[in-house]
């Protein structure tokens, strides 16, 4: 399923970010280099506060004012980040954004209906009545048969799967090229997550859509995901391949998410590895981030930041990598 | 369905002004002394013209039939017959009230423009026109109708003598005259408390998720403020506007005062001086259908603003 | 009033979080409205002159001499008449703040506490008394009892009750749900005992906070209401009955005694709803309706 011939759809170069927070600049991503081939799904995997949201608001250009944005995004070969005006709009609308919320994402006081034909209508110049069809037969395809009683209904009429899937089918109406999914599915049930899930990769292979598939949970990226990165604390620690991610991590930060089990539903967030997160606000700038946490930390980790460095077709940002190779694996944690 | 909150709404509104009609009714009647004394001057009547004029005015009757005789009247349009001034409440209150109508809307014309105007402006041009109106707006809402009327007859009508400092003029042009400095004055601290709601209002809405959304989705930023911002700000600065101008309609009281206009606020506070107690009576029930109205006005365009509505009904 | 309408909501105190001191604008408030309330307490016996002494030959002169500020419209010390004026323009809201405190904490308690009907029938009646403007109950009382510092007391206290009613409603329902509470009550502590010795307690800092705004508004309403002619009756020194009866000389050029009363006002009011404002920001206003 990898496709490493194909130059990238979407690469991200050392991507660094600062946001204004109390008036000061503070670093919220440091250095998130991945990319997303043609037709690929990556996974982005990390804890709250990693900076997960943020990697995908800088992709789409979406940053709250004041930021700082260092290191380069390209897509399709172009510099995303002198895109303006039309271009960056034209741009946005093929890469679109499934977010994690549709209830608080779409606005509440507008139709289904509305929503989903809003672009096609002021961008794309299409009739009223050709874009409802359009929706109609695109609501049919994510797997909601009455579509058009839903375009008369507003947002709160409809339960939460329902209106995942509706924020779905409004971004596949604009034919994108790229989805960013921004943990999709965890202010959903156990059963619509996996419907949801399902849908996804479904459209992956019949429209040959890339995804950028974000989630704190390491075994639901690996099921839809050919390769997945793995965040902490505004940093990618790992990326591989998704399958050797579980039974043969490189980075101790890894093999601590896949011996973490979820709680109860997928909607609880991950406490099970030990210590407390790190946002990236308060990682150390001359050292390694999960030294706090990390059961392997030596001297030489704290004295120097590490960097990401080649290693079994993906790449890890550990200093002992060589030393630990192979012997993280299935390690369950204390 | 928003039609069964207009409805509850609507039935409510009914309860309130008939409880409403009867605590005015009964507060009025409870008050002490004769309200004949005020006809006779002081002097004692015989009994016959004492049970003449009581059965003339009603006052032999029963509270309730009282209360009924004045209800059902009112409802036609009858308010009762002042007794100190021998006249229609219902002609008294008529030939005053077009001056408070005319002052409330004047007023709400001003804080719909001017107080949803700069709240808009402050709101979506962050920097120096934002802090600016700001600051103006929170000196403003701290000035009372009163002193706000003081100061503007001082600058505007006595050292400037652009405006006249009293009475009502003649003719559209000349009423717009007159009105100009009272309607500021009435109006001034509500622009204020709009313009500052306004403000916050699409502050708010900005940072929602679904205007993200839809800046995500590449839809034009004028159509992202439009349809999006303004949309979702419309719902709280409506009610906030329509609860404001309610307001109004007591506080003219104090503007008429200071431009010694001939409107309904003055006449209920010199008839209360004077317990005519049928004007009283007359104008406070007018002035509370009026009150009560704005706000079913006020709930409408909220019911229909927002298709959320009965999820929840709005806050106060 | 309408200016009633606006006291914040807020809730419960959140322990341990609580911001100490108030800051510049909450210290310079502070001292305006300790100023004031020692003004209300002494002034009539630190004014310089009577202040009912008329003097028509005098009126309207300007400041200067024994006369600091002046003399008003029949030649009566200004400063005196301020002076004088402070104790009913700052005892009148003081009694309007602490009757519908009292009231309405009585029926915000009895509503969060028994719920349901009870709830569902005060807040009924509450959403009928908010049909009054305040305006209206004071001329409603006036025509009933006579014009008086009294009658308007009374209008004010049942026009602010529902906002009070409805405000510590909500912060003792946010009260009454705490664990703490129900922990009580399985412990089988009576519910006055809980109400008395737990929640007003905890809900109080709120209470004094929402208390010193509502005082501004007070301050404001009552000044209207004897600028109107239906509160205190002149002669008696009220700083609204100041600016009705010197209102002639802002025609005639001397605005000068309606201002300063005016200003007395002005300042009070402002300086009431800021330290308001911080009060409650260090009782833990959360927002919300
Ligand atoms: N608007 C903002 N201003 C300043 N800091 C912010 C802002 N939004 C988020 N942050 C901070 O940026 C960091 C990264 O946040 P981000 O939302 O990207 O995390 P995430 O990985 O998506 O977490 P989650 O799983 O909770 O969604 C966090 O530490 C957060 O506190
Ligand atoms: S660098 Fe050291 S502390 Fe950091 S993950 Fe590797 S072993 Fe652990
Ligand atoms: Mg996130």
């Amino acid at each position: 399923m990898n496709h490493p011939e194909s130059a990238p759809l979407l690469e991200v170069d050392r991507l660094g970010l600062d946001l204004l927070v109390g008036g000061v600049h503070r670093s919220v991503l440091r250095d998130v280099s991945f990319s997303v081939a043609q037709g690929e799904a990556v996974g982005l995997v990390g804890e709250s506060g990693s900076g997960k949201s943020m990697t995908v608001r800088a992709i789409d250009r979406l940053l709250p004012a004041g930021a700082r944005q260092r290191g380069s995004i390209r897509f399709d070969g172009k510099d995303v980040v002198s895109l303006s005006g039309a271009a960056l709009r034209s741009y946005r609308a093929e890469v679109a954004v499934v977010f994690q919320d549709p209830r608080v994402h779409i606005n509440p006081v507008r139709r289904v209906g509305d929503f989903m034909t809003e672009v096609l209508r002021t961008n794309r110049s299409v009739r009223r009545r050709d874009a409802g069809a359009r929706a109609v037969e695109m609501l049919a395809k994510v797997g909601i048969p009455d579509g058009e009683r839903r375009l008369d209904q507003y947002p709160h009429e409809l339960s939460g799967g329902l209106l995942q899937r509706v924020m779905i089918a409004s971004t596949l109406l604009t034919a994108p090229r790229l989805l960013l999914a921004d943990e999709p599915t965890t202010a959903l049930d156990v059963t619509t997550q996996a419907e949801i899930m399902g849908l996804l990769d479904e459209l992956r292979s019949d429209l040959g859509l890339s995804i950028l598939f974000i989630t704190h949970d390491l075994d639901l990226a690996a099921a839809v995901c050919d390769r997945t990165a793995v965040m902490y604390a505004g940093e990618i620690v790992e990326v591989r391949e998704s399958r050797l991610l579980h039974d043969d991590p490189l980075h101790p930060y890894t093999a601590a998410l896949g011996a973490a089990r979820p709680l109860l539903d997928r909607t609880a967030r991950l406490v099970a590895v030990p210590g407390r997160p790190l946002s990236a606000l308060e990682a150390p700038t001359d050292g390694c981030a999960f030294a706090g946490r990390c059961p392997y930390v030596e001297p030489t980790c704290t004295s120097a930041a590490p960097v990401l460095v080649p290693a079994d077709g993906g790449a890890a940002r550990c200093v002992r990598v060589e030393a630990l190779r192979g012997t993280l694996g299935g390690v369950p944690h204390a | 369905m928003r039609i069964g909150y207009l409805l509850r709404r609507v039935a409510m509104l009914a309860v309130t002004l008939l409880v409403a009609s009867f605590v005015i009714f009964a507060a009025t009647y409870v008050a002490p002394g004769n309200p004949l004394a005020a006809l006779s001057g002081g002097k004692s009547l015989s009994p016959e013209a004492q049970t003449a004029l009581e059965r003339r005015y009603h006052l032999d009757e029963p509270f309730l039939a009282q209360y009924w005789h004045w209800l059902s009247g009112a409802v036609r349009g009858d308010l009762g017959v002042s007794i100190p001034l021998h006249e229609d409440v219902s002609t008294l209150i008529a030939d005053r009230a077009w001056i408070t109508l005319s002052l409330v809307l004047y007023a709400a014309v001003i804080i719909v423009i001017l107080g949803i105007g700069l709240g808009l402006l402050a709101g979506l041009r962050p920097g120096w026109i934002d802090s600016s109106v700001l600051v103006i707006s929170s000196m403003a809402a701290a000035v009372p109708a009163f002193v706000a009327a003081i100061v503007l007859i001082a600058v505007f009508a006595v050292s400037l003598g652009w405006f006249p400092t009293i009475g009502t003029g003649d003719g559209f042009l000349g009423h717009l005259e007159h009105l100009t400095l009272p309607a500021v004055a009435l109006a001034l601290s509500s622009v204020a408390v709009v313009a500052r709601v306004t403000r916050t209002a699409i502050r708010e809405e900005v940072a929602r998720e679904h205007v993200q959304t839809a800046i995500s989705r590449g839809i034009p930023q004028h159509l992202v403020v439009t349809r999006h911002v303004l949309r979702n700000a419309a719902i709280p600065i409506t009610t906030v506007t329509g609860v404001t101008i309610a307001s109004l309609i007591a506080i003219s009281s104090v503007v008429e005062t200071s431009f010694g206009l001939n409107g309904l606020g003055q006449y209920l506070v010199k008839s209360a001086q004077g317990k005519d107690i049928a004007v009283v009576q007359g104008i406070s029930l007018v002035l509370v259908v009026a009150f009560v109205l704005v706000n079913l006005v006020v709930d409408t365009m909220y019911a229909v603003l927002d298709p959320r509505v009965e999820l929840g009904a709005r806050a106060a | 009033m309408s200016a009633v309408a606006a006291p914040v909501a807020g809730t419960r105190p959140v322990r341990g979080r609580r911001r100490t001191g108030l800051g510049a604008t909450g210290w310079v408030s502070a001292a305006v409205v300790g100023l004031a309330t020692l003004v209300a307490v002494v002034g009539p016996l630190v004014a310089p002159h009577d202040p009912n002494q008329a003097d028509l030959v005098q009126a309207w002169i300007g400041p200067g001499g024994d006369h600091l500020v002046g003399l008003d419209v029949q030649g009566r010390d200004v400063l005196s008449r301020i002076l004088a004026g402070a104790r009913s323009s700052m005892l009148g809201p003081l009694l309007i703040v602490v009757i519908c405190m009292l009231v309405g904490s009585l029926l915000g308690l009895v509503s969060a506490w028994r719920g349901g009907m009870v709830d569902a029938g005060v807040s009924a009646g509450l959403d009928i008394l908010f049909a009054f403007p305040g305006v209206l109950l004071a001329a409603l009382t006036a025509a009933v009892f006579g014009a008086g510092l009294w009658a308007a007391v009374l209008a004010m206290a049942v026009a602010y009750t529902p906002f009070v009613a409805r405000l510590l409603r909500g912060a003792m329902l946010k009260e009454r749900n705490q664990p703490y509470i129900t922990a009580l009550e399985v412990q089988g502590l009576g519910a006055t005992a809980i109400c008395l010795r737990h929640v007003l307690p905890n809900v109080f800092p709120f209470m004094v906070a929402q208390g010193s705004i509502l005082f501004g508004y007070a301050v404001l309403d009552l000044a209207v209401i004897s600028y109107l002619g239906i509160g205190v009756q002149p002669p008696d020194p009220d700083w609204g009955v100041m600016i009705s009866e010197n209102q002639s000389g802002i025609l005639l050029g001397y605005p000068l005694p309606a201002l300063c009363a005016g200003a007395c006002i002005v300042a009070v009011v402002v300086a009431m709803n800021l330290l308001g404002e911080r009060l409650l920001e260090r009782a833990g206003k959360d927002g919300g309706r």
